[in-house]
C-alpha cells in the first residue's frame, strides 16, 4: 500500500498537495481526541529518537514538539542553543555529523538562518522537520493555523483571510500564503509598502496598504508580529504611527464580520498590532492555536515517522 | 630553452598553420615548416592558437588565506584555464595597500613562474573606505601597479572616489569598481527578486550597483579619468555603460563567467556554492550581459576567481562567504554562453587583448605572431570534460559548475617560450 | 455518519475472486451472530460493540440493528481505530487514521464487543486491545468476526463467529459491505503470480 504522506522531510509549507495537507489536518483531528484521554500516551512511535535542535530560544514551538513526540511514545532529545556545543560554535555539519551517529529518525529544526533545514537534509539519513527558519517558512505554524481556522469554520475553501504586518520578515507569512492558496482560501496580505517583499507580487495573493479596507470582508484576521526594531531601521516611523495604521484595535474589530475569528501566531506586542482587549476576546484563537499545535505536530511526526523508510 | 614546432594550428580563426617557438618568442610561422633537430614536436591539428589569456580579477588569497589558495595554486589553476598573466585583487591580510605588499605579492608569483602575476594595489588603507593609500608607492614599486580597486568593498564616499580618480591620473592608473552602495545591501544574500522572496533571504537589489556605475561614469567624466567597473551583473548596469561609452568617458567594464550563464534560482537548495557578490540575477539580466559582452559594451571578461576554504561554503547559506572558482572554467563557460556568437577573435579580444590593454600588460594579449613574444594557449574546440571539483588545482573545491560536462579543453599553455601546461596538465 | 474510504490493498474489481457468500447468505449470517450475542450476553445489557474501522464500523451497525429488532435491546455502537497500535507501522507507510468514536460514558466497567470483518493473524485485534486499555477498563472484551480465516500468528480467539472459512496464506478473503462497497459479498482472491 502507498504510504498516504510520501514526504522525506518537511521543509516548506508548498511541499504539500492538497491532499497531503488534508490528510493532516484529518490525523491531527484524531489526535485532538487523545488528549482529552485519561491516558494521552499512544505508542505508535515507539523506539523511535526525535531530536529537537533549536539554534533559536523558543520554548513554546519546542514544548510543542517535544510534548506532541512524547505523546506518540517516541524518545526526545532537546539539543538548545544555550550550554552546549551548538552555542560554542560547532558547524551545523558537525552537529549533523553527531546526530547521525546518534541514530536520531527525525530532527526538528529551529534555526536564524534560511535554508538551514535544507542544508541540514544533506547531511542526516533521517527525517528533517523545519520549526522554523530565519524568515523563510514556519510549516507546521501554517498547519496548526489551518486546523485552527478549520475547527472555527468547518471549512478553509473560499474563506478570506487577511494576513497583517511585517510581512517581509515572516516565516509564519510565507508558510501560510502557501499553505491556504493550497487549501483553497484567498489571502490578502496587508502590510506598509516597506514591510512587503518585492516579490510578492509573483505569490498568489492580493496585496494592500489599507487594513480598514479589508475587514469588513474578512472570514479570518492574522496578526504577525512586528518587532519594534524594525523602527531604527526605517521600516516604518514610530510605534504609534504603525499601531494606528495597522494595528488591531477594539474600533477595528467592531468592523469585522460577526463571525470573523482573529489570529495569531505569538508571541504578541500587546498594544502595537493587536489591542489586549482583541487579544482577549471570544473571536481570538490565539490560546487554541496553541493546544492545536501539539495535535498536528502530532500528525506530522506519525505520518513522516510512523511508516516504513 | 627548448624549440618547439607547434603543427597545424589555426592561430585565432585563421586557418591552419605551423609555428616555430625559439628563444621565448615566435620564430616563423607558416605551412610545412621545420623545427630543426632537438626541436620538440606538439601536434595541434584541430587546436586553436589564441593569445594568452588575461585575467583582470583574481583572488589569489596570499597573504592571509593560504589554506582557500596560495599564489602558486591559484597561477597553476591560471595556467591550466589558458592564461598567461592574472591581476591579484588586493583584499588579502594583510590588505594590499603598501609597496611592500604588492612585492610579496609580485614576488610569489615569480617564484611560482606559471603566470605573470600583476598584484592589484588597495584604493584605500585597510579597505576602510575613509583614507587614501600610497597609491603613487605602489605604482613606482617593483609591482608597478596600475590598477588599483578596494573589491570585495565598494568606494562608497563620492568625495573619496572622485579623488582616487583624479589621483591615479599622475601614473596612468585606473580605478576598478567594485559597484555596491553599502546601505542598500545591509544583511544581504542574493538578488532581490521574486527568489528572495520565495526563499525569505534579504535581497541585494540591481539598483544598489546601478546608482554606483551611474554616479561613478559622471565623476569620472567630470574630472577626465579612466574608469573600469568590476564584475557588471545587471541589465541596468550595461544601460548605464551603452550611455556613458556614447557619451565618449573612458570607462570599461568586466564581466564574470557565471554571471553569463547562471541565474538566482540556484539559490533554491541553498547551497552556498551559488552565493556570489555580486549575486546571480535574472535570465533578463543574463541575456543583456550575454548580447553586452558581443557587442562589446561589457569589454571584458573577468572571473573574479573567488576560492574558499570548506568550512566557509559547507554551511548555512547566510553564513558562508561569497563567491565562486573561475580561473580553469572561464574559457569553456564563456564558449558554452556565446562561443558562437563571439567567434575566437572575439574571445580573444575579451579574454586577452583588452584585459591587456586595460592593465597595461604590453607583454600580453598579442596574437602569435612572428616576432611576438610566445605567450599564448592552444585549445581543443572539439573536446568536452565534466567538472570534478576534486580534479581542479585550486585548492579549494566551489566551483558551480561540478558535475557539468563543458567544450573545450586548454591542451597548453606558454609563457614567453616556456610552457607551462603541456597535454592539459600543469608542468609543476 | 460517512464512512472513510474502503481501505483495500488492491482495487475493487467486479469481476476478479470467487464469491464464496452471496447477499442473503451474508444477511442470514449477521442474523445468527446476532443471535448468539444475545444468547451469550444473556439480553446484552450492559454492553457495547465497537466496529473496528472500516468495515468493523457498518457491521456493528447492522448487528445493534439485528439485535433491536429482535428483542427491542438498545446497544450502543461505536467505533475503534487501531491504526496508531498497530506493530507493523514500520513494515508499511504511515496509513490515515480512522475515527475512534466512543458511546457515552466510556467503556469502564461495561462489556465491549469488538467488531470485525475479517480475523487472519490476530494482530489487529492485539493492537485493538492495547487501544482499549488506553482508553479505561472493560469488565469484558469479547470479539465478533463475520469470517475466521484462520492462520492465527497470536493467542486470539473470536467469541462470535459468522463463518470458518479455510484458507492458504496467499490468498486474501474480502467482505464487501453495501455501506463502503456499494454490495454485499464475501470472495476470496488467490494472489496473482508477480
Amino acid at each position: 500500500m502507498t504510504p498516504p504522506l510520501k514526504l522525506k522531510h518537511l521543509l516548506s509549507a508548498g511541499d504539500l498537495n492538497r491532499d497531503e495537507a488534508t490528510l493532516v489536518l484529518d490525523t491531527a483531528t484524531e489526535m485532538a481526541a487523545t488528549a482529552g484521554r485519561e491516558v494521552k500516551k499512544l505508542p505508535t512511535l515507539r523506539g523511535r529518537t526525535v531530536v529537537n535542535l533549536f539554534y533559536e530560544d523558543s520554548t513554546r514551538t519546542r514544548i510543542s514538539f517535544e510534548a506532541a513526540a512524547k505523546r506518540l511514545s517516541a524518545d526526545v532529545i532537546n539539543f538548545s542553543a544555550k550550554g552546549s556545543s551548538v552555542s560554542k560554535g560547532e558547524s551545523l555539519k558537525d552537529t549533523a555529523l553527531t546526530l547521525q551517529a546518534m541514530g536520531a529518525d527525525a530532527v526538528v529544526i529551529r534555526h536564524s538562518a534560511s535554508g538551514a533545514p535544507h542544508r541540514l537534509a544533506h547531511w542526516i539519513d533521517g527525517t528533517v522537520i523545519n520549526a522554523g527558519d530565519g524568515t523563510h517558512e514556519h510549516p507546521t505554524q501554517a498547519l496548526l493555523d489551518a486546523y485552527t481556522i478549520r475547527s472555527r469554520h468547518g471549512r478553509i475553501e473560499g474563506l478570506k483571510v487577511a494576513i497583517v504586518g511585517d510581512v517581509l520578515h515572516s516565516r509564519v507569512a510565507r508558510s501560510n500564503v502557501a499553505l491556504l492558496h493550497t487549501l483553497g482560501a484567498h489571502v490578502t496580505l496587508v502590510a506598509p509598502p516597506t514591510l512587503l517583499p518585492v516579490g510578492a507580487v509573483a505569490w498568489p495573493v492580493d496585496l494592500g496598504f489599507d487594513l480598514d479596507a479589508v475587514l469588513p470582508t474578512a472570514d479570518v484576521v492574522m496578526m504577525l508580529r512586528v518587532q519594534r526594531e524594525r523602527m531604527t531601521d526605517s521600516f516604518f516611523p514610530s510605534e504609534r504611527e504603525y499601531a494606528r495604521r495597522y494595528g488591531l484595535d477594539a474600533d477595528r474589530v467592531r468592523s469585522l464580520p460577526s463571525h470573523a475569528i482573529v489570529m495569531h501566531p505569538g508571541p504578541m506586542n500587546r498594544g502595537m498590532e493587536i489591542a489586549p482587549e482583541v487579544a482577549d476576546s471570544a473571536r481570538s484563537t490565539i490560546v487554541e492555536q496553541v493546544a492545536n499545535g501539539v495535535s498536528v505536530r502530532m500528525a506530522v511526526l506519525y505520518l513522516m515517522l510512523g511508516g516504513s523508510r | 630553452m627548448t624549440t618547439f614546432l607547434i603543427r597545424g594550428a589555426r592561430i585565432v580563426d585563421g586557418d591552419p598553420t605551423d609555428l616555430i617557438i625559439r628563444d621565448g618568442v615566435i620564430a616563423e610561422t607558416g605551412p610545412n615548416l621545420t623545427g630543426g633537430p632537438g626541436a620538440e614536436v606538439i601536434d595541434a591539428d584541430g587546436l586553436v592558437a589564441l593569445p594568452g589569456l588575461v585575467d583582470l580579477h583574481t583572488h589569489l588569497r596570499e597573504p592571509g588565506r593560504e589554506d582557500a589558495e596560495t599564489v602558486e595554486s591559484g597561477s597553476r589553476a591560471a595556467a591550466l584555464g589558458g592564461y598567461t598573466a592574472v591581476c591579484a585583487m588586493a583584499n588579502t591580510s594583510p590588505v594590499a595597500d603598501t609597496a611592500g605588499v604588492v612585492e610579496q605579492v609580485w614576488r610569489l608569483g615569480r617564484t611560482a613562474g606559471l603566470v605573470d602575476v600583476q598584484p592589484i594595489g588597495a584604493v584605500t588603507v585597510g579597505l576602510g573606505g575613509e583614507q587614501l593609500a600610497e597609491l603613487g608607492a605602489m605604482a613606482d614599486s617593483a609591482a608597478q601597479v596600475r590598477i588599483f580597486s578596494d573589491d570585495g568593498h565598494c568606494v562608497a564616499d563620492p568625495r573619496l572616489m572622485r579623488r582616487a580618480l583624479e589621483y591615479v591620473r599622475a601614473f596612468d592608473g585606473v580605478i576598478a569598481q567594485h559597484a555596491e552602495e553599502p546601505r542598500l545591501t545591509d544583511g544581504a544574500q542574493m538578488h532581490e527578486g521574486i527568489t528572495s522572496a520565495r526563499l525569505g533571504l534579504p535581497g541585494w537589489p540591481a539598483v544598489a550597483e546601478e546608482a554606483i556605475i551611474a554616479r561613478d561614469v559622471l565623476l569620472a567624466e567630470h574630472v577626465g579619468a579612466r574608469l573600469h567597473v568590476c564584475h557588471v551583473s545587471t541589465a541596468g548596469s550595461v544601460e548605464i555603460l551603452r550611455w556613458a561609452k556614447a557619451r565618449g568617458i573612458a570607462v570599461t567594464a568586466e564581466v564574470t563567467p557565471h554571471h553569463l550563464l547562471l541565474t538566482d534560482t540556484r539559490a533554491d537548495g541553498y547551497d552556498p556554492v551559488f552565493k556570489v557578490n555580486p549575486p546571480l540575477r535574472t535570465g533578463a539580466d543574463v541575456d543583456a550581459l550575454q548580447a553586452a559582452l558581443v557587442d562589446g559594451v561589457i569589454d571584458v571578461v573577468a572571473t573574479d576567481h573567488a576560492p574558499h576554504a570548506v568550512q566557509d561554503k559547507e554551511c548555512e547559506w547566510p553564513y558562508a562567504r561569497p563567491g565562486m572558482l573561475g580561473l580553469e572554467t572561464a574559457l569553456s563557460v564563456v564558449w558554452l554562453a556565446v562561443g558562437h556568437r563571439l567567434g575566437w577573435d572575439g574571445v580573444a579580444e575579451r579574454l586577452s587583448r583588452a584585459p591587456a590593454r586595460i592593465a597595461g600588460l604590453t607583454e600580453h594579449g598579442h596574437d602569435p605572431a612572428p616576432g611576438r613574444a610566445a605567450t599564448f594557449t592552444l585549445v581543443d574546440p572539439a573536446a568536452r570534460w565534466t567538472v570534478d571539483p576534486a580534479g581542479l588545482a585550486s585548492r579549494s573545491r566551489n566551483t558551480p559548475y561540478a558535475g557539468l560536462d563543458l567544450p573545450v579543453r586548454v591542451v597548453a599553455t606558454f609563457l614567453r617560450g616556456e610552457p607551462t601546461v603541456v597535454d592539459g596538465k600543469a608542468v609543476r | 455518519m460517512a464512512y472513510p474510504a474502503a481501505d483495500s490493498p488492491d482495487p475493487i474489481d467486479a469481476v476478479s475472486g470467487k464469491t464464496i457468500i452471496s447477499s442473503a447468505d451474508l444477511a442470514r449470517i449477521v442474523d445468527r451472530i446476532a443471535h448468539q450475542i444475545l444468547e451469550k450476553t444473556d439480553g446484552a445489557r450492559d454492553t457495547m460493540l465497537l466496529g473496528i474501522p472500516t468495515r468493523g464500523v457498518p457491521l456493528a451497525r447492522r448487528l445493534a440493528s439485528r439485535i433491536r429488532s429482535f428483542e427491542s435491546v438498545e446497544v450502543p455502537v461505536g467505533a475503534l481505530d487501531v491504526t496508531l497500535y498497530r506493530d507493523d507501522l514500520r513494515l508499511r507507510g504511515a496509513r490515515a487514521v480512522g475515527p475512534t468514536d466512543l458511546p457515552r460514558g466510556g467503556v469502564d466497567a461495561r462489556r465491549v464487543i469488538l467488531v470485525d470483518d475479517v480475523l487472519f493473524s490476530g494482530r489487529t485485534i492485539r493492537a485493538a486491545l492495547d487501544a482499549l486499555a488506553d482508553l479505561g477498563r472493560p469488565r469484558i472484551v469479547q470479539l465478533a468476526v463475520l469470517v475466521d480465516r484462520g492462520h492465527r500468528e497470536l493467542p486470539i480467539r473470536a467469541d462470535y463467529v459468522g463463518k470458518n472459512i479455510p484458507t492458504s496464506v496467499d490468498e486474501s478473503v474480502r467482505v464487501l459491505l453495501a455501506e463502503t462497497d456499494g454490495i454485499d459479498e464475501i470472495r476470496i482472491t488467490g494472489k496473482e503470480p508477480s
